[in-house]
């Protein structure tokens, strides 16, 4: 049995750690340049969304924090409830995606990060106003300087990566 | 039709952001299998640009690119709704908010953004580098430490019932509220 674990599958990339990530391609069929157009596309009409509802604004989030208007407390909410009644439907119904594969869910596992991180992202989400989404539809929007919160943003990511065995989790 | 296009250019209210953004949840699922999720795009573009023999940045990326293509997308986005969607009034924003604000030295409350600070000569000050540079890092870092952002885990995952998500999502919280009410009055102090 435990020679059965030394095989590598085949085609794999020899990685150094499991690749975890949070937004995974789980498609098998292997798609083309043109096949992204498709995510370009919803790309687009998030970013609108954004602009439009104003939650790129940095006052949207301060008044959010301020606890003083619902708006940003009733885009995430409503959009948890859509969420929740689209995943739960996909499940219950087994609908398969457009070229027939199985929907594929990631279970998150308890780590220490998502409350060290989660309130190491929510000091920087009030002072930016900006979460990863919006940083890109702010510089979309015009608003030049963002794009030094951007970089700086993967430089914290690059941080985190290089010190992430070092840190609890 | 007059009337909707009137509409579409006012800011929208959150009962049709929202619920447009949680249908981007089953939209990626359905399309091409994709958990939803925006802050990997930072970890990409670490894995394609300087991955640096760092094991955590060693994958394959091109298998992710439509996280990328994805943001390039609200990019896009971001251009089009600004320059052919603009909203034809001005900013509203609650009195509170603007008297909080006001205490605290903000002077400009005619754009989606203070003026005042997100412009180019705040970045080379002690201010922007506090703003801009520092609080970008913390939102990088945070959200590869906590495993998400809004969208993987206040919007994916809780749609998708993970505990984690949700204590995470109120670690965000927890987070925003501090540097609100906390650490920003002593922050703008400074300057």
């Amino acid at each position: 049995m435990n020679n059965l674990k030394e095989i590598k599958p085949k085609n794999s990339i020899n990685l150094a750690e499991p690749f975890v990530c949070e937004a995974p391609n789980d498609m098998k069929k292997a798609e083309s340049w043109t096949d992204n157009i498709k995510y370009l596309v919803v790309g687009i009409l998030f970013g609108i969304v954004f602009v439009k509802a104003e939650i790129i604004s940095w006052f949207r989030i301060q008044e959010m924090f301020r606890l003083q208007s619902f708006h940003m407390y009733g885009v995430i909410g409503s959009a948890v409830v859509v969420g929740m009644i689209s995943v739960f439907l996909i499940k219950k119904f087994n609908i398969k995606t457009v070229s027939g594969e199985k929907v594929e869910f990631h279970p998150k596992k308890s780590q220490k990060g998502q409350v060290y991180g989660g309130l190491i992202f929510g000091l920087g989400w009030a002072i930016t106003g900006a979460c990863p989404g919006p940083i890109f539809a702010q510089i979309g929007s015009g608003y030049v300087v963002v794009i030094a919160t951007l970089l700086s943003a993967v430089a914290g990511t690059w941080t985190y990566g290089l010190l992430k065995g070092r840190l609890p989790n | 039709m007059e009337q909707f296009f009137e509409a579409i250019l006012k800011p929208w209210p959150w009962y049709v952001a929202g619920p447009l953004i949680g249908l981007t949840v089953p939209t990626l699922l359905l399309i091409g299998n994709k958990s939803f999720g925006i802050s990997s795009s930072l970890r990409h573009v670490c894995a394609a640009c300087i991955p640096a023999n760092i094991p955590f940045f060693k994958y394959d990326w091109k298998k992710e690119i439509w996280n990328l293509v994805f943001v390039l997308g609200v990019f896009v986005g971001g251009i089009l709704a600004t320059n052919f969607l603009e909203n034809p009034n001005t900013f509203v924003l609650s009195n509170a908010t603007i008297a909080d604000l006001k205490a605290l030295g903000i002077q400009d409350f005619s754009g989606l953004m203070p003026a005042d600070l997100f412009s180019l000569e705040t970045l080379f000050t002690a201010k922007g580098f506090i703003f801009f540079i520092l609080g970008g890092f913390l939102v990088g870092f945070g959200t590869r430490y906590a495993g998400g952002c809004t969208s993987g885990h206040a919007i994916m995952g809780l749609s998708n019932l993970q505990i984690p998500s949700l204590i995470a999502t109120c670690c965000f919280m927890v987070g925003g509220f501090a540097m609100t009410h906390l650490l920003m009055p002593i922050i703008f102090r400074l300057f």
